[in-house]
C-alpha cells in the first residue's frame, strides 16, 4: 500500500510546491538585478518575518475561506485596529503589548458579530459590515488623537494601517515564530474536530462535539494569524494576506490537509517576496505588495491548476464535446441505416448533417478518420469496423436497459447509470453474462 | 404496547418557536424500539425542524426528550444522524472515505486520529451502499445520488441504535433509492431503530411499518396500518390531499 505510487494528485500539489519553492529562489538574483535589493541583515530579517507570517496566515486562512467567512476575516482585521491605539494609550509601544490589544478588540468584534448573528434578524453581511466600519472608525479617530499628543506621534502607529515591513526587527520574529507554533500546533491537534465542523456542523453537533467550543477556538486562531500579520500587512488588506494563499491552493488539490500545506508555502512565498520588495524603502507599504504577488499566485493558480483551473476545463470541454459529437453521429447513422434496411445503405449527407449541425461534421470527421465511416459522392457508408462499433454501442445501452430492470432482481452491483460508457468496461464480466440471459428471454 | 416494548425515542411537550412563532408544537411521540417510522407532512409541517430539536441542534423552546430512557447527553452514542444532503458545500476539499470516517469521529473522543481501524469500518460501510469503487473519488465529483449513500454510509458506521434520516429520499435516482431501502430493512432486521422525514406518500406503506403524520402538531402516530387513513392524511394535508389508495383505507377514512 505504501508502496503504492503517488496519485496524480500529490504529484500535482508536489509539483506546485517544487514550483513556487524554485521561484522564491529564483527572486533572489532577480530581486537583486531588478529592484537593486542588498541582502543585509535587515532585509533577511524582514524576509524570515514576512515568510513566517504567510505560513501561518495561510494555513489558517484555508479555513476562513472553506467556512464562507473570508469577510469575516476582512472585518475581524479592520476591528484590531482601535485596540491597537487603546493598548499604546494603556501601555506604550511594545509590539507584544500592541499586538494583544489588536488581538482583544478583533475578538471582542467577533463575539459581537455572533451576538447580533444570534438575537438579532440581521444578516451575517450586515452584521459584518456594521462592526468592520464601526471598529476601524474607532481605531482612525484614536490614531488621530495619539497623533495630537506630544512624543506619541513618533509611535508610527500609521504603520498598522497599510504595513510596514522595514520596521521588522529580530524580537519580533521571534515573537511571531513562538506564537505562530503555538498556533500551528493547536491547528495539529484539533485538526479532525475543526475539519469536522468546517464540513458539516449539523452532523458534529449530533455526534457530540461541543460545536461551539470548537467554532470559538477555530476563529480565535483565526484572529491571532491576523493580529500577526497587522504590523506587516496592515488592518485593511490583510484580509489578502489572509485568504489569497488558500484560494489558490484550493486550485492545486481536493484534500483538506494538502491544501493547508500548500497555501502555507504559498504564503511564506506572498508574505517573503512582497515584504522583501517593500523593505527596499520605508515608504513602500508592505500590504499592497504582498498582495500584488498573492494574487499573482490566485491568478495562476485559477488559470492553470489540473482540474479546475480555467486551461483544464475549457480543455476538457473540448475533449467531452468531441466524444460526444463521435458517439452521436455513430448512433444517428446506424439508427437511419437499420430503419432503411441493411447496416451497407448509404445515408445522404444532407440528413446526416441535418440532425446534428456542427456537432454531426465533427463527428463524422473523427469517425472517417478512425476508419468507421467512409464517404463516397455525398453520401455515408458505414465500414465493417462501423458498424460493429455501432453494435457493440446499441448493444450497451440494450444492456443498460436490462439493468435498470433487473439489478435488484439479479442481485447485480450497484452502479450510477453512466449510460454514456460501455457497460461492459463496468460491470464484471459474470453479471455482464446475467444481463445477456435476460435479452435472450426478452428479445426486445 | 408500552409494557413489552421499550420505547426507543420519548418526547414530551416538545415545542420550537423562531419568533414566538411554534414551528412545531406540543410534539408527544413515543417511538418503540426496532420500527422503522416514516414522518410524513406537508411543506413547512416542521418535520425537519422536530428531527433537530430532538437532537438538540436547535433550542428548545420547551419540552423533554428520552432516548431509551436516558437525556441526549447520555445516549449520544445510541444515535445516529443523516442530515439533509444540502446542507453541507458539497465541494469540501475531501474524499468519500473521509466523510464516512468522520462517522468515527464521535466515538474517538478529543485529539486521536482515525487509523487502520476506522479505515475498514468505513470502507464496509461503503460496501453496504455501493461505493466500494468511489472510495478514493473527491466528493465534489459525486451525484446527488452518491451523496446521499456517503451521508448513508457515514451514518452506518456510527453504529447506532437509533437512526435520524433527514430526507434521504429527497431527488435521488432509482438505484439509490433502492440501496436505501435495503439499509433500512437490514437496519431492522438488526433491531435499530429508524427515524425518516419522508416526502413520498405513495412509498410510505412499502417502506415504513410506524407513521407519524406531524403539521407543526402531531396529527397521528403509530403502526402504519392503523394510522396511515386518508382521514388522517386529510387532517394533515388539509382538502387539497389528491393521494388515493386502496379501497380499504379509504374506507377507514371515511
Amino acid at each position: 500500500m505504501k508502496l503504492k505510487s503517488m496519485s496524480a494528485e500529490d504529484k500535482r500539489v508536489w509539483l506546485a510546491i517544487a514550483g513556487i519553492v524554485v521561484l522564491g529562489i529564483c527572486f533572489l538574483p532577480i530581486g537583486q538585478w531588478l529592484f537593486g535589493i542588498r541582502y543585509t541583515y535587515t532585509v533577511r530579517v524582514v524576509a524570515l518575518g514576512g515568510s513566517i507570517l504567510g505560513v501561518i496566515s495561510g494555513a489558517l486562512g484555508c479555513f476562513a475561506v472553506l467556512r464562507r467567512e473570508s469577510l469575516m476575516g476582512d472585518a475581524l482585521s479592520h476591528a484590531a485596529l482601535p485596540g491597537v491605539a487603546v493598548a499604546f494609550l494603556l501601555a506604550g509601544r511594545d509590539l507584544g503589548v500592541l499586538l494583544i490589544g489588536a488581538g482583544i478588540a478583533s475578538w471582542i468584534a467577533l463575539r459581537f458579530i455572533s451576538a447580533l448573528l444570534g438575537t438579532t434578524r440581521l444578516k451575517q453581511d450586515a452584521a459584518m459590515g456594521i462592526v468592520l466600519a464601526s471598529w476601524f472608525a474607532g481605531g482612525i479617530a484614536l490614531l488621530a488623537y495619539i497623533q495630537s499628543i506630544p512624543d506619541a506621534s513618533q509611535a508610527g502607529l500609521d504603520r498598522f494601517i497599510f504595513g510596514q515591513a522595514a520596521a521588522i526587527i529580530e524580537s519580533d520574529v521571534l515573537l511571531i515564530s513562538g506564537v505562530g507554533a503555538a498556533v500551528l500546533l493547536t491547528l495539529a491537534l484539533f485538526w479532525k474536530e475543526f475539519k469536522l465542523v468546517t464540513f458539516d456542523m449539523g452532523f458534529a453537533g449530533a455526534n457530540g462535539f461541543q460545536v461551539g467550543l470548537i467554532n470559538t477556538l477555530l476563529s480565535t486562531l483565526i484572529v491571532i494569524a491576523i493580529v500577526l500579520g497587522l504590523q506587516l500587512a496592515g488592518v485593511i488588506l490583510m484580509v489578502g494576506m489572509l485568504i489569497a494563499p488558500g484560494i489558490a491552493a484550493r486550485q492545486w488539490t481536493q484534500k483538506l490537509n494538502h491544501m493547508v500545506i500548500l497555501a502555507a508555502v504559498f504564503g511564506a512565498f506572498a508574505g517573503g517576496v512582497g515584504a522583501v520588495i517593500s523593505a527596499i524603502d520605508a515608504d513602500i507599504p508592505t500590504g499592497p505588495m504582498i498582495i500584488v504577488v498573492a494574487f499573482s499566485l490566485v491568478l495562476a493558480s485559477i488559470t492553470l491548476a489540473p482540474g479546475r483551473g480555467l486551461l483544464w476545463s475549457s480543455w476538457r470541454r473540448r475533449l467531452d464535446s468531441r466524444r460526444f459529437a463521435r458517439q452521436n453521429a455513430l448512433r444517428d447513422l446506424y439508427r437511419y441505416v437499420l430503419s432503411h434496411g441493411s447496416p451497407g445503405t448509404p445515408v445522404p449527407d444532407a440528413f446526416i448533417r441535418g440532425i446534428g449541425d456542427r456537432s454531426a461534421a465533427l463527428g463524422l470527421a473523427q469517425l472517417l478518420s478512425a476508419g468507421l465511416v467512409e464517404l463516397t459522392g455525398d453520401s455515408w457508408r458505414l465500414t465493417d469496423t462501423g458498424i460493429e462499433a455501432a453494435r457493440r454501442d446499441a448493444h450497451s445501452l440494450q444492456l443498460w436497459d436490462l439493468y435498470r430492470l433487473y439489478a435488484d432482481d439479479l442481485d447485480l452491483p450497484l452502479l450510477g447509470e453512466d449510460r454514456h460508457l460501455d457497460i461492459r468496461d463496468v460491470l464484471p464480466a459474470d453479471a455482464i453474462g446475467q444481463l445477456e440471459a435476460m435479452t435472450e428471454q426478452r428479445p426486445n | 404496547m408500552n409494557d413489552r416494548v421499550p420505547l426507543a425515542l420519548s418526547v414530551e411537550d416538545l415545542t420550537v418557536a423562531y419568533h414566538s412563532k411554534p414551528a412545531i408544537w406540543d410534539i408527544d411521540l413515543g417511538v418503540p424500539e426496532g420500527v422503522l417510522m416514516a414522518i410524513v407532512g406537508p411543506n413547512g409541517a416542521g418535520k425537519s425542524t422536530l428531527i433537530k430539536a430532538v437532537l438538540n441542534l436547535i433550542p428548545r423552546a420547551a419540552g423533554t426528550v428520552s432516548f431509551y430512557g436516558s437525556p441526549y447527553e447520555q445516549a449520544r452514542s445510541l444515535v445516529g444522524y443523516v442530515p439533509q444532503r444540502g446542507s453541507v458545500d458539497w465541494d469540501f476539499p475531501t474524499s468519500v472515505l473521509d466523510v464516512v470516517t468522520m462517522g468515527l469521529y464521535g466515538k474517538l473522543g478529543w485529539l486521536r486520529r482515525p487509523g487502520r481501524r476506522e479505515r475498514d469500518l468505513a470502507l464496509f460501510a461503503l460496501n453496504q451502499v455501493g461505493l466500494l469503487d468511489l472510495v478514493d473519488r473527491q466528493i465534489s465529483q459525486l451525484s446527488g445520488g452518491q451523496q446521499q449513500r456517503t451521508f448513508l454510509a457515514r451514518a452506518l458506521v456510527q453504529d447506532a441504535q437509533i437512526y435520524f434520516m433527514d430526507e434521504p429520499f429527497a431527488a435521488v435516482d432509482a438505484i439509490t433509492e433502492r440501496a436505501i431501502v435495503k439499509i433500512l430493512h437490514q437496519l431492522k432486521e438488526r433491531g435499530k431503530t429508524v427515524l425518516v422525514v419522508h416526502h413520498d406518500l405513495q412509498t410510505v406503506e412499502d417502506y415504513f411499518d410506524w407513521v407519524t403524520l406531524l403539521n407543526v402538531e402531531v396529527v397521528a402516530s403509530g403502526p402504519a396500518a392503523e394510522v396511515f387513513t386518508s382521514g388522517n392524511l386529510q387532517k394533515t394535508y388539509g382538502g387539497r390531499v389528491s393521494y388515493l389508495h386502496d379501497g380499504q383505507v379509504l374506507a377507514a377514512g371515511d
